[in-house]
This record gives C-alpha cells, sequence and structure tokens, in this order.
C-alpha cells in the first residue's frame, strides 16, 4: 500500500515538473506509458496469475482502439458511450477467442491465440472504409466528462485515475476468491480440477475480463494519438505487451506497469540517443540484451528486485 | 455406493480397461490390485471424471454419472488422490487445503472479498492439516516437505473436499516402512468417515485394510472378494500374486 502511494504521489507531480521545466512532450510520453501500464497489467493477469501465455493480446487493445476510431468516424464521440462499447466489444472478442483457444495447452495455445490476433490484424487491414493499410485519423478526441480533453495535463490526469482504478480492480481480484482459483490452476491444473474447480470456466473468465480492461487501454491509445491504425493489433504488439510483462515480472503485481515504464523509456532513450549516434536506429538492440539479463538473472523480473524474498507479493 | 457397469476404455489399439464390473459398498475399503499395467489408474480416472467412458455406465449414489463433468463428481463426493504427487507446490501447506475446502464452500466467483480474512476456510484447513499430520507443517511451502510428508497432503486435499468415497491411487508409492506405517494409520483413521477404494501395490497394507479386494489383470476383472478368497484364488495367484504371498 505504502508502495502504491509513493508511486501515486511521483505521477501526480511528474507533470507539474515538466511544466515548470518547460517539456511538455514529456507529458504525452508518459500518457503514453500509462495507457500501455494499463495493457500490460492485464496482460499480465493472464499470463502472470493465470498461466495462459496468450500471444495475442494486441488484438483486444487493438479492437478496443478500432471501435472509438469507427465510432467518431461514425458521429460518437461521446466517450460514455464509446469507452464502454470498445470495453464490451473486446470482452466478446476474448470471449469467442478464449473459448477456442482455452481448449488447447501450452504452445497451441500460444499459436492459436497469436493466429486469432492475425485474422484480426488482417480483417483490420482490409476494412477500406476505415483506412485499411494506412489507418485511420480521429477528428478529435472523445468528449464527455465535463471537460475538454484536448489539453495534455487534463488527459494526463484522466488517464491516470483510470489506471489506478483499474489497479485497485486489479488488486482486489488477485487477492479474492478468485484470483485464488486462478493462480492454484496456474500451478496445477489437473489437481484444481480434481479439487472441484471448472478450471476451464474460471481461465474463459480470466481471459475475458483481461481482454475487456485491454479494451479499455485500447480506447485510451486511440484518443492519446488521435489515431488508429492495424500496427495495434500486429503480433509485434502482442510481442511487445508480453516483453514489458516479462520485464517488469510475470505475476507480480506491478509487473506490468513497472516493464512498461521501463520498455518504453527506454525506446525514448536510445531512439535518440547522442551516445549511439547513428547507432540509436538498432536501439532495439540493447533492449534485447537486458531483456536476456533480465530473464536469465532476475526471473521474477524487475518487480522481484524489491520483494524482499521470493514468494512476498506486492 | 459406486457402481461400475461394463466401463471400457480403448487408446488406440490397447484396450486399457475391458468392461469392468465393480461394486463399491458403503463404509468398505474396497482395495483394487493388479500388476502394472493392468488399467487401475485409467480406471480410477475415469471414476473421477478426468477421463470419459467408452462405453459402460457409472453410477454413484443411485445416480448415473456416467456423463458428469469432474467437479461435478467432487460436489456429489467423489474425491481422488494421485499415484504420482501432485499438490500445489509453490502453495503453503494451509493454503493448499484452503483452497480444496473453497473448492466446495460457497462461490468461487467472487471477485471483491479478500480470501485472506476468511478465517472459516483456514481454521477447517488447519483441522485436516491436523487429521493428516501435518499440524507443525502448515506454513511451510508444499514443494519443501519430505516426500513422506507430500503423500500425506495428497490424501489431505482429498480429504479437505470432504468425500464420501475416496479414490485413494497407490497412497504408499515410494514410501519407506516408517511412512507407510503412518500412512496406514491414516487411511485406518479416515476409513471410519469413508468409504475408500483403494490401489495399491504394498499387498502387506492391503491385506491389513481391505474388507474386500478386487483383482485386475490387462484391463479385465479376475476376481473380487474378501481377503482370504483372494489369496486362494489360484487363477490371481497365477496372474499376480505368484511367490509373493505364497512364501
Amino acid at each position: 500500500m505504502r508502495q502504491a502511494s509513493v508511486l501515486a504521489v511521483l505521477a501526480c507531480l511528474f507533470p507539474l515538473a515538466m511544466q515548470a521545466m518547460d517539456q511538455q512532450f514529456y507529458i504525452s510520453f508518459a500518457t503514453r506509458v500509462l495507457i500501455y501500464a494499463m495493457a500490460a497489467a492485464s496482460l499480465n493477469l493472464v499470463l502472470g496469475y493465470g498461466g495462459m501465455v496468450s500471444f495475442g493480446h494486441a488484438a483486444f487493445f487493438g479492437a478496443g482502439a478500432y471501435i472509438v476510431g469507427i465510432l467518431a468516424m461514425e458521429g460518437v464521440t461521446s466517450a460514455w458511450l464509446a469507452w464502454p462499447a470498445a470495453i464490451v466489444v473486446a470482452a466478446l472478442a476474448a470471449l469467442i477467442i478464449g473459448a477456442m483457444s482455452l481448449r488447447t495447452r501450452g504452445v497451441y495455445f500460444i499459436m492459436i491465440t497469436l493466429a486469432f490476433a492475425q485474422m484480426m490484424y488482417y480483417i483490420f487491414v482490409s476494412l477500406k472504409a476505415y483506412g485499411g493499410d494506412d489507418g485511420l485519423s480521429l477528428p478529435g478526441r472523445s468528449t464527455g466528462f465535463g471537460i475538454d480533453l484536448r489539453g495534455d495535463l487534463v488527459w494526463y490526469y484522466l488517464v491516470l485515475a483510470l489506471l489506478a482504478g483499474v489497479l485497485y480492480l486489479l488488486h482486489r481480484l488477485v487477492h479474492s476468491r478468485f484470483g485464488r482459483v486462478i493462480e492454484a490452476i496456474r500451478e496445477n491444473e489437473t489437481r484444481a480440477a480434481a479439487i472441484g474447480y471448472p478450471v476451464y470456466r474460471y481461465k474463459l473468465l480470466c481471459f475475458v475480463i483481461s481482454g475487456a480492461i485491454a479494451g479499455l487501454a485500447g480506447a485510451l491509445v486511440a484518443n492519446q494519438s488521435v489515431y488508429v491504425s492495424p500496427s495495434l493489433l500486429h503480433w509485434i504488439q502482442s510481442g511487445t505487451l508480453m516483453i514489458m510483462v516479462i520485464l517488469g515480472g510475470v505475476g507480480r503485481f506491478w509487473g506490468g506497469p513497472l516493464g512498461a515504464v521501463v520498455l518504453l523509456t527506454l525506446e525514448e532513450t536510445l531512439s535518440g540517443s547522442q551516445m549511439l549516434g547513428a547507432y540509436s536506429l538498432y536501439w532495439q538492440l540493447p533492449v534485447g540484451v537486458i531483456l536476456l539479463a533480465v530473464v536469465l538473472f532476475a526471473p521474477q523480473g524487475i518487480a522481484g528486485l524489491f520483494s524482499r524474498r521470493r514468494g512476498a507479493r506486492a | 455406493m459406486l457402481e461400475l457397469r461394463k466401463v471400457s476404455k480403448r487408446f488406440g489399439g490397447v484396450v486399457a480397461t475391458d468392461r469392468v464390473t465393480l461394486d463399491v459398498a458403503q463404509g468398505e475399503v474396497h482395495a483394487l490390485i493388479g500388476p502394472n499395467g493392468a488399467g487401475k489408474t485409467t480406471l480410477i480416472a475415469q471414476i473421477s471424471g478426468s477421463l470419459g467412458v467408452d462405453s459402460g455406465e457409472v453410477r454413484f449414489l443411485g445416480e448415473d454419472i456416467t456423463r458428469a463433468k469432474q467437479h461435478e463428481r467432487v460436489k456429489a463426493g467423489l474425491a481422488r488422490s494421485y499415484q504420482i504427487t501432485s499438490i500445489f507446490k509453490r502453495f503453503s501447506v494451509l493454503d493448499n487445503l484452503a483452497l480444496a475446502v473453497q473448492a466446495r464452500s460457497g462461490s468461487s466467483f467472487s471477485f471483491w472479498r479478500p480470501v485472506a480474512a476468511e478465517a472459516a476456510l483456514f481454521d477447517e484447513a488447519g483441522s485436516i492439516a491436523n487429521e493428516v499430520g501435518l499440524d507443525r507443517r502448515v506454513d511451510a511451502m508444499a514443494g519443501s516437505l519430505a516426500h513422506g510428508e507430500q503423500r500425506a497432503l495428497e490424501v489431505g486435499l482429498a480429504l479437505a473436499t470432504r468425500p464420501k468415497l475416496l479414490l485413494l491411487d497407490e497412497p504408499m508409492a515410494g514410501m519407506g516402512p516408517e511412512e507407510s506405517a503412518r500412512m496406514i494409520a491414516l487411511i485406518g483413521r479416515v476409513r471410519a468417515k469413508v468409504t475408500v477404494l483403494l490401489v495399491e501395490h504394498d499387498m502387506d497394507a492391503v491385506f491389513r485394510l481391505a474388507e474386500r479386494i478386487t483383482v485386475m489383470v490387462n484391463g479385465r476383472v479376475i476376481a473380487t472378494g474378501g481377503p482370504e478368497q483372494i489369496r486362494a484364488d489360484a487363477e490371481v495367484r497365477r496372474a499376480y500374486l505368484g511367490d509373493e504371498v505364497v512364501a
């Protein structure tokens, strides 16, 4: 709880500090980090807590973004309509994809979630009415909340509030009865079934909750860049979310958010780095080395380095 | 209590269980013995519902459960333990047992209230730990327990579901004489409350505990009867018991 308060205070002060230093760009960058923190946290719920290695999480993220984009094109700009719609559609997509994928295990599950996500990717590529390959520029940010969301500062704080809400919800969830069952299934699915849990139902519901949160993150990312494109659903996007979770800590409460902060900060600093000069094009190389180091030396991720002992959960 | 009627399972060309007919009566300890590969574990899986039947019928407490899902059978009072220890290794002993208690007490589609605040779950888990002799190990990580202790937890997990019929698949597998004696004592205590179907290779334990014995060979039941009857059965001696009991 203390960690959370410290982080909350830091997150609240950050944009004010940036404004004081006249570095407005970083407010927008930080908002993007917060949105990816939400997406990564949603993936960590299925991957880390549920042990379901979904390699198609971008499908729900992208679906949420496209719903906001498409509705905006059709004149529906109210956040009160568009964002819940994004959540519901992403949850439905997760229900359908999950219902089929969760009948498989291991590598087959990874491959089938990947395949479904790529199918969704090609569906949006072929939607010529909504930009197809080129993506879709939104007329503007969603409206609602009685405030103008165009200002970077207002937008930052709204996203921060939503992320805080989602993280609180997830915190309750993973410590509830449901959360315990999900972790038990990750640990030993056969035994969980043998003591009387309908395992498939729990996994599917977990998958749907995770998809719904990814959909909200998608709705936010569409507003963040006022633009959506099929690349949001591409498997590379799924991989990026997965890297965030692994960096931050698989099955660690702060794993998703930490991973998002670290990966996006590395990308931002390395890709524009003076030190690397012309080689800054290859910023992914040092990121790869860091990822390897984390996997080899800190399998609990960055969040694992903070907790005093193994098994302790923040 | 449990009635199997011509239950079969075929894996490709191999017939694992072949028209098995078996009755377990309320209150008894019924042993299921036979050489390796006889189909005992397959039959346990078919009774507990993790494996379907190709043909035949499974009835429990008078109800046809042939098509019932595993979790429905657990609710009805049918629980199993595994030959190869299957526990939640990275959970504490108490958490292991509390999870099993949670499965039958109230809905687990509960997303808000912290489970750690549910004292009743952990109280009951503690009393089961006591019952299986793990009361001093409740806070230990299950994976760190000694083999014999893990086997006790294995049985404890099944007991925590409060079964009417307990399916024990080789509870003494890999145990030394001292641990075996402890397990025999545990089954001896449990039998007062629960009917037991016991798969076991330890003939000493089988003849000490069982009221009735069923012998399986090559997927088929070749004999059922009291311990004396089984000991005397010529076909059983030839197929399985052999010199072990004669000597």
